[in-house]
């Protein structure tokens, strides 16, 4: 009897055979491969590797990734005089930045920014095209879409941050430079640039969803693993015949915080949670420089950011002084 | 092999390489903080006191020299050619030639006798040929224009504050070079940056703001609506580049000068704030009045004056002259030699007086 009671899963699950999956629609092209166990995969996941489908859109994805993939790795590479030594050293402090302000929204010259915007071309292309695909597989599957869009309230973050919010403010030279360091560099400066975004409402929600979507996915996770020994991880039929273990796990969340989410809705929980962290990420940022120029100032305005007694006499902006250096 | 031993080498591999990650990722405890501000605003100082411990025994000030009485005739009726100290008296004077040997001079001429042939041709004087000697004029009018800035008040600075028994000061920078690739144009930024504690930040806050007076301020300061405020992201990586820069080399946070949750308003300013502000202003005048001007004195003397000692860089890699920054005097510390009133021992640095050099001495000989 395999055993549930554990933080790591301690069961391989795998059938009899690898099994090929159902027919396909007539239209639609075969899938790739012999599908095979991996024991590695079975500690984490299911055992069954492929046979994988990837068709047109996933095809192309791919290939799109990979030339954005390779566009920004080449302009890092270029960088360091392409020395491969420094590549790897520097690697998480390297970038491709987008476009100067100077260029506004015009195409600039490849090597000051262009090559930003045909790297952001491909990948824009491949995340869209990797969408088209989880769409089509859940149709032809039989399921609803809810991970297509899902996966669209990301993709929306990201266009608001790389795409509709620079040609909102009239300038590439606002979107999100390709790099591990600097990309962080760019948010800490976008903060500061716009007057702390934390006075930013709709970056208070976002934050909001992603904390709390996290803290669902532990409540819930725990939940079921906790209720393992009554076969609570058989949720789909426990949503529509409820047995002991449901009872069980509702029982204890009334007990502990008077309120519980049943089989079913906990899991319109986390998606609402985790897709409207994007969603209302993206207002925020859309906003911003947009709407919003100074998102302290605009807290003040709305009496929403407290004042706080002085502990020092209050000093002058001496830039504002007659004759005051610049 | 079994998949327990795959799991087992892959487990302590990855623990090798998550700890060779963290151990110089982070500073060893203990951690002080100090509260600078109204309860809940987050507004503290971060010091470690045994980092704190270091950096300050490396900032004490030198034994003072006897002091001189400010008796007899003036150096400049004493002497040839005294343009800027010929208002002290003799004793006053030799003790300052004295002072600037130690603060200045390096240490192997001094221990070869040959102090005095750092600046001086020693068989003559009052000559000017020895280019040093041009420099330290300017130097000794330097230190007058910064002791009488704002940013120093009473404490005062001498030339050990930046020089410290070295000929060039340690901590100056210069400009650096750039990427040669053709496909990426040079960004000034995205590369390990010493100016902005290691982050990906500009890496030469220091010619917009140190030498040149471009506009520090990036954020709207009077409405919340856009419309008013022009500067990019990009301009604000460089402010941030630059602010940086000063918190690492004062060794403070954010919250020293600034409370962070509104960095450009300075009804809620530290007063410090305002302290740095006029530091801003003078190391720009210290650069643009004071060093840039005898970059062409560098260039001729590449290698320094005759009595060298151990080959210094008199210029950086681009040929530009070893500028001033923040940490040039204050070495990890907010108040540098942590506030020593050094100045108060050599009231002679207050008597230089500010005329123009009369030779050409400006000029390289």
């Amino acid at each position: 009897m395999p055993e549930y009671q554990n933080i790591f899963t301690r069961v391989q699950v795998r059938g009899p055979a690898p099994y090929p999956g159902v027919p396909l629609p007539a239209d639609s092209e075969p899938r790739a491969g012999t599908p095979r166990f991996v024991h590695l995969f079975g500690r984490l996941g299911d055992a069954q590797v492929g046979p994988i489908y990837l068709g047109y859109t996933g095809l192309l994805s791919i290939l799109f990734g990979f030339i954005a993939f390779e566009i920004i790795g080449l302009n890092m590479l270029a960088s360091v005089n392409w020395d491969p030594i420094q590549f790897v050293r520097q690697l998480f402090w390297l970038a491709l930045e987008p476009p100067g302000p100077q260029y506004g929204l015009q195409f600039p010259p490849m090597r000051e920014g262009g090559w930003w915007l045909v790297a952001g071309f491909f990948l824009t292309a491949s995340l869209l095209l990797w969408w088209v695909r989880t769409y089509l597989r859940a149709r032809a599957l039989g399921m609803g879409t809810h991970v297509a869009w899902a996966f669209a309230a990301a993709i929306w973050l990201y266009l608001v941050l790389g795409f509709i919010r620079p040609i909102a403010m009239g300038s590439w030279s606002e979107a999100v430079p390709f790099g591990i360091f600097p990309h962080l560099d760019w948010t800490a400066a976008f903060s500061i640039r716009y007057g702390n975004l934390f006075y930013n409402p709709f970056h208070a929600l976002s934050i909001v969803f992603l904390y709390g979507a996290t803290l669902l996915f532990a409540m819930h996770g725990a939940t079921i693993l906790a209720l393992g020994r009554y076969g609570g991880e058989r949720e789909i039929e426990l949503t529509l015949d409820r047995g002991t273990a449901a009872e069980r796990g509702g029982l204890f969340w009334r007990w502990t915080m008077g309120f519980n989410a049943t089989f079913e809705s906990i899991h319109r929980w986390a998606w609402w949670f985790a897709v409207l962290c994007p969603i209302t990420g993206g207002i925020g940022i859309l906003l911003t420089g947009t709407v919003v120029d100074n998102w302290y100032l605009w807290a003040v305005d709305r009496h929403f950011a407290p004042a706080y007694p002085q502990l020092w006499a209050p000093v002058a902006d001496p830039a504002l002084l007659q004759g005051a250096p610049r | 092999m079994s998949s327990w031993t795959n799991l087992k080498i892959g487990a302590a591999v990855g623990a090798l390489v998550v700890t060779a990650l963290l151990l110089p990722t982070f500073e060893r405890l203990p951690v002080d903080t100090s509260q600078n501000g109204f309860r809940g605003t987050a507004m503290e100082h971060v010091t470690n006191p045994r980092l704190r411990a270091r950096t300050l025994a490396a900032n004490e000030v030198p034994p003072v020299l006897d002091a001189a009485d400010n008796e007899g005739d003036r150096a400049s009726t004493l002497y040839e050619n005294v343009q800027v100290l010929g208002d002290l008296s003799n004793a006053q004077f030799l003790r300052v030639m004295l002072a600037m040997t130690e603060w200045v001079v390096p240490q192997a001429v001094r221990d070869a006798g040959n102090g005095c042939a750092y600046c001086h041709n020693i068989e003559n004087m009052a000559s000017d040929e020895v280019y040093t000697k041009a420099v330290s004029r300017r130097m000794l009018q330097m230190v007058a224009t910064i002791n009488n800035h704002p940013h120093v008040g009473q404490t005062g600075v001498t030339c050990y504050t930046c020089h410290r028994g070295q000929a060039v000061p340690s901590e100056a920078w210069s400009t650096l070079p750039t990427s040669r690739a053709g496909l990426q144009a040079p960004t000034g930024q995205n590369t390990p940056s010493r100016a902005a504690g290691g982050s990906s930040l500009p890496t030469d806050p220091f010619t917009p703001y140190l030498l040149q007076d471009r506009e520090i301020r990036v954020i709207t300061a009077n409405t919340s609506l856009p419309g008013y405020n022009a500067s990019s992201i990009q301009q604000t990586e460089w402010t941030y580049a630059l602010m940086m820069h000063m918190s690492t080399s004062l060794g403070v946070n954010c919250t020293f000068c600034h409370n962070s949750r509104a960095f450009s308003n300075w009804e809620q300013s530290p007063p410090q704030r305002l302290t740095a502000w006029h530091g801003i202003r003078m190391v720009r005048e210290v650069n643009m009045t004071y060093i840039e001007p005898l970059t062409p004195l560098w260039q001729a003397n590449p290698n320094g004056p005759p009595e060298a000692g151990p080959r210094v860089a008199r210029l950086g890699p681009m040929g530009d002259a070893m500028k001033a920054n923040c940490t040039t005097c204050h070495r990890g510390l907010n108040r540098p030699l942590n506030g020593a009133p050094m100045l108060q021992d050599y009231p002679e640095l207050r008597m230089v007086r500010s005329s123009p050099a009369r030779s050409a001495a400006l000029a390289p000989q």
